[in-house]
């Protein structure tokens, strides 16, 4: 029979991969050194990943051996892959974690040109979801706690106006300290 | 700054990802700015970023950039921007593998990992560990404890995974910190339940002791995290499957996880239901509980729980297919699944279990969403129809038009190959499919872009296409290909042609006439296989035909490579002897199961990892036994039996026996372990007590077994010149000089050992021992041959088989003990018959040809009159007496 018993282990997540809308990486890991050990490899099987997964929004797939669950969002796709025969609900968590950790980073506004302005901040939540394949947290806030998030970055437009008038305050101050 | 964020805008203006454009050298140059003082954290933190992201897109760093970047990195640790400071140390993980003198940062590194700043610590365990080696790791391991057992969460967890991944490099440091990972075992927080388990359980799992007792602590202690309880599950059933059916005393594991069916967490309720019905010892009552849980996940809202149900469900139908049919309902609503995944994994489900009158529907509701799923699931998705097809082969034509729609399709070499070799498995295994199937494949081969499969379904043509109504309908075919395609279709058609030639005597002519048309081929490989056939063709002779056109070269292809590069180094003034080479054994029925299984078994087959090509059973064996001297003056390996054990797999000392035959000797090899910790075994042999006629020749003793080694020892006995007495029953003693050791160190006590013996069980030898099996596609062929011949004697007797009462275990037991090879598949009963008969061919070590014919009638026992001819009167008397 072909059924697995489970290898008791922590190492559960083979990679986790954020791609545009034209299957472009944006930022991917690969963990296991026998699951796409070269850069040209990891590539071809996420064009091949985004291929099969940006038209139907099914959230679950099998792709060359792995579980690849994944989730989008305007004009970003989030990737979390382990191996055929891990638990899919464990490797749903640590999806949503990883989406909820963005949005909660991102205040909400999902899309690629938010995520190049914070990549920063996103590269240090995926490193606070995952290190080496083994999940260190799939709780969103407790994710975003530990990223630190910068205050003063906000784009004007997302800025209340209370904001706004505290920059201009401290603009004037300084200019009239020259 | 303000220059800064303008520079920003405009590449935002530019291109819209400001990443894009950014080049490798341009970025290190940017890096020099990490030296200036102050600190600028805005700008560092954003080259930063740039740096990683182009390591994260797959830029390559040579070691000398790398360390530049890197030491420039650490002059970052003079600034309090935490945003800044966390990046360096993702930074240093990164460059970690490639920069040189990394351990420079240890002592920042440790300065943050104990200092007060919470948002640092834990990172910067992470970071250090990346850089530590194991030396390095004596160093901090008293820190490493502290975090292990710290009160923040954040801090405990990145101790406890960092010390997993040192596991790697300093096992032995990481094992004195179990205490530690006990004590956080116990924690409130959920991953860091999680991590200490995960971490416990990497120390202790060589230990099943410990590890029992482990699982029986925490069974009863109810942990906090899901993730925990999964992990547990999963050690629990490891354990339990370990064990294996020893008694009941492990039912309070089994009970764990059932209990863990009721957890409120989907995730372990899924967990434990997945090791539930993946477990040996699961019997169809306690499988119950588990299935109901999937069916009821197969209905919820969410596609992940719905893919994880239907796909743990397929498992269960190849072992427990009554146990799913309660499912079938909720795996037809998947059928239309918008996730194809799903719909394709209750399908194939659906097929395992269904009945014979569901197939029809099924192969229709299959057929509207084929051409939407990728090609893993449709080579799944022909698995089973495989398995469909051989369970129900009265349904034969509406899955034969079915595979026929999809080999029409788009699709890649595995889809094809898949469909093709069900199609050829269908047709061995059902002569009704065979016309309809050969016409399909031939259909096929004429606009098929993949040489291989074309080449072997052209092979498959020549050898049952002869043997139709009509053979001459399939040349047509054929020829096409002789006309169109590249040279390896050429010479495969060529090859086909001649087969029919050789077998169907009014179409010969013909196919001399196309033959002689391909000697004008412009390849050589064709030219030269036209050229062949066409002259043993006109020879007129039938044992011709026989040996050099219809069977195929029995012998190993990779020994004859070896053995003809020999020839050539040694010296050439005799001729090459084409009989010492060892003859190939076709696979028996059941490696070919196993296989059958293997790519049966579902999706998990379709891994990167592509599996090596299996060097035949004597193959391994000659590399092996090339290692003993003694063994080379014997001549070349005729064959090696299966492994026989001589002991019970729980005992002090297991030995398994290798039967391996020369022509002229037998050599049995033994495989000793020893299972105890406490002893050295000095000069360990197996003393045979050998039947009537055998001479021992040599004995080739082990000379140290320590514990938990395989260790092997030879004899060599010389075969009776009177064959009848090489049939017989060996007594055997292991026989050994002990030395009780200390079971860590391994090392004696004493110098002193004491002669010991240990009585296994008896062996035997049969003629399956001596025969190797041959495969005759054209078995009758043969047969009239030897009846023509006069070097062939006959030998004829009637007995019954009392102890067995259907024929397909008489032909079982017949095809076992004399190791013969059944032929043209006559080894299938056709159903509800009561008369078979039996084609069998092999060939004796020496090389004597054999060939049997078993007629069976069955009544109330099975009665076999066994008709066997044998190029030597001998032979052909041994398997006669041998089966009385």
């Amino acid at each position: 029979m072909d059924g697995h018993l489970l290898e008791p282990t922590l190492y559960t997540v083979k990679g986790i991969a954020i791609l545009d809308n034209d299957g472009n990486r944006i930022l991917a890991k690969y963990y296991d050194k026998n699951v796409f050990p070269t850069a040209k490899e990891q590539r071809t099987f996420e064009k091949n990943l985004f291929n099969k997964t940006h038209r139907a929004n099914a959230e679950i797939i099998m792709l060359d051996g792995l579980t690849c669950v994944y989730r989008s969002n305007v004009d970003l796709f989030f990737y979390v892959m382990g191996s055929s025969h891990e638990n899919e609900l464990i490797l749903m968590s640590v999806l949503n974690c990883l989406y909820d950790s963005v949005s909660q980073i991102l205040r909400k506004n999902v899309e690629k040109r938010a995520v190049l302005e914070s990549l920063d901040i996103v590269m240090l939540a995926m490193d606070e979801i995952c290190d080496g394949g083994i999940i260190i947290d799939a709780d969103s806030s407790s994710v975003v706690s530990r990223v630190a998030l910068r205050t003063d970055d906000i784009p004007l437009g997302e800025q209340t106006v209370a904001q706004v008038l505290q920059s201009a305050k401290e603009q004037l101050k300084w200019s009239l300290l020259k | 700054m303000s220059s800064f964020k303008r520079e920003k805008k405009e590449e935002e203006d530019g291109g819209g990802n400001p990443f894009q454009n950014i080049e490798k050298t341009t970025v290190l140059q940017e890096a020099r700015t990490f030296n200036e003082t102050p600190v600028n954290p805005r700008k560092c933190t954003h080259i930063l970023t740039k740096i990683l992201y182009l390591l994260n897109q797959g830029e390559q760093f040579g070691s000398t950039e790398a360390t530049e970047a890197f030491f420039a990195m650490t002059k970052l640790f003079q600034s309090k921007d935490v945003i800044l400071r966390r990046m360096v140390y993702l930074g240093i993980k990164e460059l970690s593998s490639i920069a040189d003198d990394v351990i420079i940062v240890t002592s920042s590194l440790t300065k943050d990992m104990t200092g007060k700043e919470d948002l640092y610590r834990a990172a910067a365990i992470r970071a250090l560990c990346s850089i530590t080696d194991s030396t390095m790791l004596q160093a901090i391991e008293r820190y490493m404890k502290q975090a292990i057992v710290d009160r923040n969460s954040a801090v405990s967890s990145a101790a406890l995974v960092s010390s997993l991944h040192m596991t790697k490099i300093a096992g032995d440091v990481v094992k004195r910190w179990v205490n530690e990972a006990q004590e956080a075992v116990n924690s409130d927080n959920i991953m860091v339940q999680y991590h200490a388990l995960g971490v416990l359980y990497h120390i202790r799992k060589s230990d099943r002791l410990a590890v029992t007792k482990l699982v029986a602590k925490l069974t009863r202690m109810s942990l906090k995290s899901p993730y925990a309880v999964c992990m547990l599950i999963r050690i629990t059933a490891k354990l339990l499957e370990e064990e294996g059916d020893s008694g009941n005393s492990n039912n309070h594991l089994f009970e764990f996880i059932d209990s863990c069916l009721r957890h409120k967490s989907e995730m372990v309720t899924y967990e434990a239901a997945h090791a539930i019905v993946n477990l040996k010892r699961t019997s169809s009552r306690e499988l119950a509980p588990a299935i109901s849980i999937l069916q009821l996940f197969c209905s919820s809202p969410k596609p992940t729980l719905r893919f994880a149900a239907v796909r743990t469900l397929n498992q269960v139908a190849i072992s427990h297919p009554a146990a799913v049919t309660a499912c079938n309902i909720d795996l037809e609503n998947l059928i239309s699944d918008s996730n194809r995944s799903i719909a394709t994994l209750a399908i194939t489900t659906l097929l395992k279990t269904g009945g014979e009158s569901s197939v029809e529907r099924l192969m229709k509701q299959i057929s509207m969403f084929v051409s939407e799923i990728s090609d893993e699931f449709k080579v799944v998705v022909v698995q089973a129809i495989r398995a469909l097809a051989l369970k129900f082969p009265r349904k034969h034509s509406v899955l034969m038009n079915f595979l026929s729609a999809m080999l029409r399709e788009e699709g890649g070499f595995d889809y094809k190959a898949s469909i093709a070799d069900t199609i050829i498995t269908i047709i061995e295994d059902n002569p009704d499919a065979k016309e309809t199937g050969l016409a399909h494949l031939c259909e096929f081969i004429e606009d098929c872009e993949h040489t291989s499969l074309a080449v072997r379904i052209l092979h498959l043509l020549g050898k049952e296409g002869p043997r139709t109504k009509q053979p001459s309908r399939y040349i047509r075919f054929i020829y096409n290909r002789v006309l169109l395609e590249d040279p390896r279709f050429r010479a495969g058609a060529v090859s086909a042609m001649a087969q029919f030639g050789a077998t169907c005597p009014d179409l010969l002519e013909n196919i001399q006439v196309l033959l002689t048309r391909c000697q004008m081929d412009p390849d050589d490989e064709v030219r030269d296989r036209a050229t062949y056939y066409s002259n043993i063709l006109s020879r007129q002779d039938k044992s011709l035909y026989n040996n050099y056109i219809i069977e195929p070269m029995k012998i190993s292809i990779s020994a004859l490579e070896r053995s003809l590069q020999e020839y050539i180094q040694g010296d050439t003034e005799q001729a090459f002897d084409i009989k010492s080479i060892p003859v190939v054994s076709p696979l028996a029925a059941e490696e070919i199961q196993t296989i059958a299984q293997k790519t049966d078994g579902m999706l998990s087959s379709t891994g990167p990892a592509s599996k090596p090509v299996q060097a035949s059973r004597e193959e391994n064996y000659i590399k092996e036994l090339s290692n003993v001297p003694e063994l080379q003056q014997l001549g070349p390996l005729f064959k090696s039996s299966d492994v026989v054990e001589l002991t019970e797999s729980e005992t002090e000392f297991v030995v398994r026996c290798i039967k391996h035959s020369y022509t002229k000797h037998l050599v049995l090899q033994f495989n000793c372990t020893n299972t105890l910790s406490d002893l050295l075994l000095e000069n360990v042999r197996v003393q045979v007590d050998p039947s009537e006629g055998y001479n021992i020749v040599k004995e080739i003793p082990c000379p140290k077994l320590p514990y938990n080694e395989t260790g092997t020892s030879y004899i060599i006995l010389e075969f009776p010149s009177d064959l009848s007495q090489s049939v017989g029953t060996f007594g055997a003693v292991l026989k050994f000089i002990a030395k009780d050791c200390d079971p860590t160190t391994g090392i004696p006590d004493t110098d002193e050992g004491y002669g010991d013996e240990y009585i296994l069980e008896d062996l035997e030898v049969t003629p399956s021992d001596q025969i190797q099996r041959v495969s005759k596609v054209n078995w009758s062929a043969a047969w009239d041959e030897a009846t023509e011949a006069n070097n062939y004697s006959m030998m004829n007797i009637v007995f019954s088989l009392s102890s067995v009462s259907t024929l397909e275990e008489a032909i079982k037991n017949v095809v076992q003990y004399l190791g013969l090879q059944a032929a043209e598949h006559s080894d299938k009963v056709p159903e509800g018959k009561t008369v078979h008969t039996l084609l069998l061919a092999g060939v004796f070590r020496g090389g004597a040809d054999i060939l049997a014919q078993a007629k069976l009638v069955l009544a109330d026992t099975v009665t076999m009159e066994l008709t066997v001819k044998a190029t030597e009167e001998s032979v052909a008397e041994l398997i006669v007496f041998a089966i009385e």
